[in-house]
């Protein structure tokens, strides 16, 4: 009781991140169970090669196509390899190539949407026209033709999934960078002596993160199953690299004899990722919106 | 007495908030007898709209009457199911909102929203529904309402939108209306219409209103009994009269005294232990040379020569010297925010001179007088403070943001010593200043919105109505603040406003304009008892007056 008494009165109103990251988890339980979903997902990413019992890519690690065991906990696949540790292995891969994917449409996303909804008029035309004839096309078959015309990369499936994704990013930016283009703090920075770049990138864009947050964890589920669609249908990544897209599209081969194992253990792994990303975007957005934290 | 209509027990609403449970209004106790009209007045915060919504049993999910009785011409409402409510609502307690825009449908015909109340409650079939709502039109002078029973909302101003509202309300005849701040955001002289609307209609039907406002004057102009209310609880409750000549309570006495009247002065507005303390209001000094000289400016939208071409400012000249404060009166629509844009180099003008401090700056597009000289000498205080500070920045931060912009010579800690010293000259404590503008009162973002202005020695700042969003205790201070500065900084101001009470607390010269055109100029004194055109004297008729007060003895400061 003392101790708090001593403390001056200048102590900070604003809580603490970790404060704040408890509440949002304890106001919603489905964001805490994401967030721990998601956390392990990170550690399978970044720990997974040094974890697993087996090489993903030893052949004959176990005798061909047994069913799920103590030895081999997801079976293993008509080579011979661990089923197991190929689905945690296969983690990094398709997460790095979903959140670069991510990345790279959020940022040029938001700067073509964010310039198109400041400045309007002819940017905003050539912008806008230009994000139509993207959404024109069936978004899957796009990827392909662009993977299938740049060459079988996992950087071109990356690139692909991010113009597809293009779009959404600068769509939602437009918008909500021109519904605050007229605000009154807006009007004030242009009197606190802020250039039009500055204005638009450091006054009203970050007003922008919330809705974007969730945009953006919600994408990261659609860029997985992208990446796993493109690499299911032969474009991308080439076996004998582990990725959950190829591990379905081989085990497809095995479903008819029974050997339901192949498929089922790297699709509820592509499941669960999507999941998380979609769950966690609520959380995200009051993470990053500074009028949740009273 | 006559039996209430409306009696309500020790009412006590709580809301669960993630601070845990706030008591929004604690054992609130009133009755509305036929006919009467009740005034619930308070600041924000005092828990009158929750009281109605509490009354309408339109609280959101958070709150909960936890205490207290709501009898209804003998109905127990704390206890009907909420079918039954829905009964009740709109054909027995009507409500009105404060943005009358908000309230109706936009994508539906107004003429249609009025029938469909009138299906709703079986007081009109399909077939007749129509002719009853151009009734209804008519009944709340709806100019043309045959036609006008097409329009869209957005085709109406808002005076006219809230007239469709109060047509929807009084549709079913109820016998009580509850108007929220039914005319906060309009216009003094479409306050007036609506208000005198609201009362002819009521009196017509022999309804009862309770009428809930900040403003005591308006409030005293329509209300036969008042009810004063602090932070959810009932500070006072008397007749309109009797509580303006001898108010019992402190805090009543001191909502009365920061409500303008004509002949107080800006210092008269403040509570009284704060009055004895201020400084007395310094001499006026002649005003020095001119700062900022405005010849010819126009303004038009749309294309010229085309049909919708429009001009918001034609033609407009003045001059403000040095020292002085010039007060832009006008509804709105008649030009002012518009020519305030010009003048602050927001908006390029279409003709016309603007000349500060000897530069002609009409010629430089507003995109590049960001970063000109000048930008720092001439600065704003926005109308909304909370719509004009940056909801990710703190306090700090935006009061910061034009000296890191435009005082390049400042190095970081000058500029946080700089803030410092700002933020004791609007007197906003220095722990506020790490805090966001959601975590601040509205007075204390008005100081933050005025400390940011100030940062750069301006010469001349433009105040557009920057009380028009605060509580009146609240606008008393801001309003002693910026006089105060005014005076220590040598600063001139740019006073615009549609409240020419307000306005004259700190002008010396008042502008009138209408249609983007000067009708009226002169020293203030002269336009507030001697208007000389219409325009003028129906602006001034229109604000509705506190009753004189008895003068006090110690109202020492007056003589």
């Amino acid at each position: 009781m003392t101790s708090s008494s001593v403390t001056p009165a200048t102590a900070p109103a604003r809580d603490g991140l970790w404060h704040h990251l408890r509440y949002i988890m304890a106001e919603n339980p489905l964001t805490g169970i994401s967030f721990a979903m998601f956390i392990g997902l990170i550690i399978m990413a970044i720990f997974g090669p040094y974890l697993v019992p087996f090489d993903p890519l030893a052949t004959g690690a176990g005798p061909a196509l047994k069913p799920p065991n103590l030895a081999h906990w997801f079976g293993t696949d008509h080579l011979g390899r661990d089923v197991f540790s190929r689905v945690v292995v296969a983690t990094r891969l398709d997460l790095l190539i979903s959140v670069s994917a991510v990345a790279l449409s959020f940022v040029f996303g938001s700067i073509i949407g964010s310039l198109s909804g400041y400045f309007g008029g002819w940017t905003d035309q050539i912008a806008g026209r230009f994000m139509d004839t993207i959404m024109a096309f069936p978004l899957f078959v796009l990827a392909m033709g662009i993977v299938a015309a740049a060459g079988n990369s996992v950087e071109n499936i990356v690139y692909a999934t991010a113009i597809i994704n293009l779009p959404f990013y600068a769509r939602m930016a437009r918008a909500e960078v021109s519904i605050r283009r007229n605000a009154g703090f807006v009007q004030a920075a242009r009197l606190s002596g802020n250039s039009e770049l500055r204005v638009l990138f450091g006054h009203i864009f970050p007003n922008t993160l919330p809705p974007m947050m969730v945009q953006i964890s919600l994408n990261m589920g659609w860029a997985i199953l992208n990446a796993a669609g493109l690499s299911f249908i032969g474009l991308g990544v080439q076996p004998p690299t582990p990725e959950w897209g190829i591990m379905v599209a081989e085990g497809a081969n095995f479903i008819i004899s029974g050997e339901w194992w192949l498929v089922v253990f790297p699709g509820m792994a592509l499941m669960l990722a999507v999941f998380t990303f979609n769950l966690i975007g609520d959380g995200l957005r009051d993470l990053v919106d500074p009028q949740r934290r009273t | 007495m006559a039996i209430p209509i409306l009696d309500v027990q020790r009412l006590t609403v709580d809301f669960t908030t993630r601070k845990g449970i706030v008591r929004a209004i604690d054992a609130v106790s009133l009755h509305v007898t036929k006919g009467e009209t009740l005034g619930i007045v308070g600041e924000s915060g005092s828990g009158k709209s929750v009281t109605s919504y509490a009354v309408m049993k339109i609280l959101d999910r958070a709150g909960k009457i936890t205490n207290g009785k709501i009898t209804y011409s003998g109905m127990s409402l704390h206890k009907i199911a909420e079918s039954d409510m829905r009964d009740i609502r709109g054909r027995e307690i009507s409500m009105i909102f404060q943005n009358p825009r908000a309230a109706l449908n936009p994508i539906r015909k107004i003429g249609k929203q009025v029938a469909d109340v009138l299906i709703q409650h079986n007081q009109a079939t399909k077939a007749d529904a129509r002719e009853k709502a151009i009734e209804m039109l008519k009944a709340v002078k709806i100019a043309d309402a045959e036609q006008r029973f097409h329009a869209y909302p957005f085709e109406l101003s808002g005076g006219m939108c809230q007239r469709i509202v109060i047509a929807i309300a009084l549709a079913c005849r109820p016998q009580l209306l509850i108007a929220d701040e039914p005319t906060t955001g309009l216009d003094v002289t479409t306050q007036k219409a609506v208000m005198d609307l609201i009362v002819e209609l009521t009196a017509r039907f022999n309804m009862s209103t309770i009428l809930i406002t900040h403003d005591l004057g308006l409030a005293a102009a329509y209300c036969d009994r008042l009810m004063v209310m602090e932070k959810g609880r009932v500070v006072e409750q008397n007749a309109s009269t009797v509580l303006f000549q001898s108010p019992q309570k402190d805090y009543t006495k001191q909502l009365l005294r920061a409500t303008p009247r004509r002949d107080s002065n800006v210092r008269d507005l403040l509570p009284e232990a704060m009055h004895g303390k201020a400084d007395p209001l310094p001499q006026s000094i002649p005003p020095g040379p001119p700062v900022l000289t405005v010849s010819h400016l126009k303004m038009g939208f749309g294309k010229p020569g085309s049909e919708n071409y429009h001009l918001a400012v034609r033609d407009l000249s003045f001059t403000i010297r040095q020292g002085e404060s010039l007060g832009l009166v006008g509804e709105s629509g008649c030009g002012k925010s518009t020519t305030s844009a010009m003048v602050m180099r927001l908006l390029d003008v279409t003709d016309g001179h603007i000349e500060f401090l000897g530069q002609d700056i009409a010629s430089i597009p507003a995109s590049q007088f960001a970063s000109h000289p000048l930008r720092g000498k001439l600065q704003m205080v926005f109308q909304d403070p909370t719509d004009s500070l940056n909801p990710r920045w703190s306090a700090e931060r935006s009061i910061e943001d034009p000296l890191k912009n435009l005082s390049k010579g400042l190095g970081k800690t000058e500029r946080k010593a700089r803030v410092v010293e700002l933020a004791g000259l609007v007197g906003l404590p220095t722990h506020l200043l790490d805090r966001f503008p959601h975590q601040l009162s509205g007075g204390q973002k008005a100081r933050v919105g005025i400390a940011r202005a100030v940062a750069l020695d301006p010469q001349l700042l433009i105040l557009d109505e920057p009380t028009a969003a605060l509580d009146v205790s609240v606008q008393a201070i801001v309003l002693n603040l910026l006089e105060d500065l005014k005076h220590r900084l040598g600063m001139s101001y740019l006073f615009i406003s549609h409240d020419l009470n307000v306005v004259r607390l700190l002008c010396d010269r008042i502008i009138v304009m209408q249609q983007g055109k000067i009708v009226e100029e002169g020293d203030a004194r002269t336009i507030m008892d001697h208007p000389e055109t219409d325009y003028t004297r129906s602006l001034l008729a229109a604000i509705p007056h506190p009753p004189a007060r008895e003068t006090h003895t110690d109202s020492g400061a007056l003589a």
